[in-house]
């Protein structure tokens, strides 16, 4: 039963690192319908940035702070420099806009700070916290919580807020939205900040525990991609529940049936839960007017 | 390729008036993925090509290094191979920093008959053994026998191995499989993670759930150990943890954490504890002179890596010493027949049938206390 605990911990650890991730995809993606693969990127500067303004001396909270803002600022160039200029170019265009500013960012990263694994140290302390025979640490906690208040954030800002709802416009029809007097190029500078920032704090929450390094964004990207996926793209909702439920299942998998086929499990699972519902277990079913 | 060049270059106005320059060949990974191994290669040469003409040369005569920078890609170092024997006409040729690198350019210079020092891990390098080809990084196989041979000197006969699924890791895994029963060790337990995954808690819940496990192994390379680490604490599991050469650097003890750390054991090259060596230790004034000119140099901490390529230099101008001649051939007989060579990972003796010459003292048991490293022998 303490296995069964523990494999579970497990899970919802790295189950909040995927669900973090996917949550920063939403964002762009319900504003342009574009997959940001630049998105792990994000969450790698956000680590990255936060532990060299700690080893400069800075107070962790305040190097956090400054690792945010300025991969937010970071998101906004991408914005100005690469995707609005390719404004109306095909949507498959721009995704391999955000493929090519990754391998930038990721070469520039190298050259800034440097080649090596980093770590900083974990908010609360790293004495574990015992459950019933199975063990958490403080930081997954944070994690967790971090993934919870960015979910709550997202889903009052799309349904309660103005400029949530004006986001949503800008990605349905942007004509349409222009229309009824949105500033879709404010929208998209808006959303690529916001994007930023929960990767940027995505990547602050779980250094502690994953280790940051020049290239860990691409690994993370693509395991919150599938997340997304599984809960559907473009929703908070289904971006939480499908990383968690990636995680668990990976965790399942390592730990019940033989830890080489952990991530080849959770991709079966992923593939038949597409092949049965095609937009993901929260995703809106499009439908196109003939 | 600017500073190839430049160094071509620069090597050439210098070289001026002795004409009758040793050249040697290089390539090396130092950009790329394996860019973190062959940096401090490239710098060592270099560093040390320079130090060597100061004091007058090899048999009178200045060394005059060409290098270039593989990427890491295969391809390349075969293109840099082919035109280091045919264009620059060199003696002899160190480089090769990855195993995919190093397997690549052997032909070229096995038809060529240029004598080459590979920096790579590999065993295939030299098993079977190529009449031009040598290394200096000893074996996974060794970095094994020795840690099967510090358990059974603390009566651990039963233990359970969780190993990276990267290159690395996975050919450590092998290695160590095929030579444990030799120890009277048994595996109970064979777990693997990914080389991104974040957490390893229940590979190593299902590990301590086995019965009669006494110690664990974790053959790995990057942040994968250093995770396996700090999750090994938080589960309390509470048997000796054996790590690998692989992470046997102090950045290791930074990421996963001195109280994590604590009392983690790992065979280690002599480089990262030059400070602990014992006066008498025949390693201790190579190992010393080496880390005092590479941090004056390059204002970097040395790593095993770069001693790979100071132990290649050595050996080959040894080699050259000894010829008394820079006929590729008679430089090839000289190196097969080095003595008692000290370097920075160990004693190197080498013969018609061992072409890599060391044995396994060039390891260091090492145990990590209080944030630092300790010698357990």
């Amino acid at each position: 039963m303490p296995e069964l605990l523990q494999f579970l911990l497990s899970g919802i650890t790295v189950g909040a690192v995927y669900a973090l991730v996917a949550l920063g995809f939403t964002i762009i993606y319900n504003a342009s319908d574009v997959v940001n693969f630049a998105q792990g990127e994000f969450v790698m500067l956000g680590g990255m940035i936060t532990f060299f303004a700690h080893a400069a001396g800075l107070p962790l909270p305040l190097a956090a702070l400054i690792a945010i803002i300025v991969t937010a600022a970071i998101g906004v160039a991408l914005n100005k420099l690469a995707i609005e200029p390719a404004r109306g170019a095909p949507v498959v265009s721009l995704i391999i806009i955000t493929i090519g500013a990754s391998i930038f960012i990721r070469g520039a990263t190298q050259l800034v700070f440097d080649k090596q694994l980093h770590r900083f140290p974990a908010f609360s302390g790293d004495q574990p916290i015992l459950i019933g025979g199975a063990t958490i640490l403080p930081q997954s906690l944070w994690v967790i919580a971090g993934a919870l208040a960015v979910f709550v954030c997202l889903w009052l800002f799309f349904t309660r807020t103005l400029i949530g709802r004006a986001v949503l416009a800008t990605a349905n029809n942007r004509v349409a939205a222009q229309l009824v007097g949105i500033n879709t190029k404010y929208v998209m500078t808006l959303s690529f900040a916001m994007s930023a920032a929960i990767g940027a704090l995505a990547g602050v929450l779980v250094t502690p525990i994953t280790l940051t390094s020049y290239d860990v964004g691409l690994a993370l990207a693509l395991k919150g991609f599938a997340a997304a996926m599984l809960g559907g793209m473009g929703n908070p909702k289904g971006a939480l529940v499908g990383g968690l439920l990636l995680g668990v299942l990976e965790a399942m998998t390592a730990g019940y049936i033989s830890s080489q086929y952990k991530d080849a499990a959770a991709f079966v699972v992923i593939l038949a839960v597409l092949f049965a519902m095609p937009q993901g277990l929260f995703g809106r079913k499009s439908t196109d007017r003939v | 390729m600017k500073f190839v060049l430049t160094t071509t270059a620069l090597a050439l106005i210098l070289a001026a008036p002795a004409f009758a320059d040793i050249k040697i060949g290089a390539t090396i990974s130092e950009t790329g993925p394996a860019s973190f191994l062959g940096d401090p290669e490239a710098k060592t040469l270099k560093l040390l090509v320079e130090e060597i003409n100061a004091a007058g040369g090899v048999n009178g005569e200045k060394l005059e290094l060409v290098i270039y920078d593989d990427g890491g890609d295969p391809n390349k170092a075969r293109t840099f191979a082919t035109r280091l024997v045919e264009d620059d006409e060199v003696v002899a040729v160190i480089g090769g920093t990855t195993t995919g690198t190093s397997m690549a350019i052997i032909p070229v210079f096995e038809d060529a008959e240029v004598p080459f020092i590979s920096l790579a891990g590999a065993i295939e390098i030299i098993d079977p053994v190529k009449t031009y080809t040598f290394k200096t990084p000893h074996t996974d196989r060794m970095a094994c026998a020795k840690i099967f041979e510090d358990m059974k000197k603390n009566a651990i006969t039963k233990i359970g191995m969780i190993s990276g699924s990267d290159g690395f890791g996975a050919s450590m895994h092998k290695q160590c499989l095929s030579i444990v029963g030799d120890y009277g060790i048994e595996v109970l337990a064979d777990e693997t993670y990914g080389p991104t995954d974040a957490d390893m808690t229940p590979q190593l819940t299902n590990i301590k759930g086995k019965d009669g496990i006494q110690a664990v192994l974790n053959p790995g390379f990057g942040q994968g150990p250093a995770i396996v680490t700090r999750n090994y604490a938080q589960l309390a599991v509470g048997l000796p943890l054996y790590q690998s050469h692989g992470v046997a650097s102090d950045g290791f003890i930074e990421l996963a954490g001195a109280e994590a750390a604590e009392g983690v054991r790992l065979p280690g090259t002599a480089l990262l504890v030059a400070g602990l060596l014992p006066e008498n230790d025949p390693q201790r004034a190579v190992v010393v002179a080496y880390k005092e000119a590479y941090e004056k140099a390059t204002g970097k901490p040395v790593s095993t890596f770069g001693g790979y390529a100071h132990d290649a230099l050595r050996i080959l101008v040894d080699a050259i010493t000894r010829a008394g001649s820079a006929e590729p051939s008679d430089i090839r007989d000289a190196i097969e027949g080095t003595k008692g060579l000290v370097g920075t990972t160990g004693t190197v003796t080498m013969t018609a049938e061992d072409h890599l010459g060391l044995d396994l003292s060039a390891f260091r048991m090492l145990q990590i206390e209080k944030g630092g490293w300790k010698i357990v022998e």
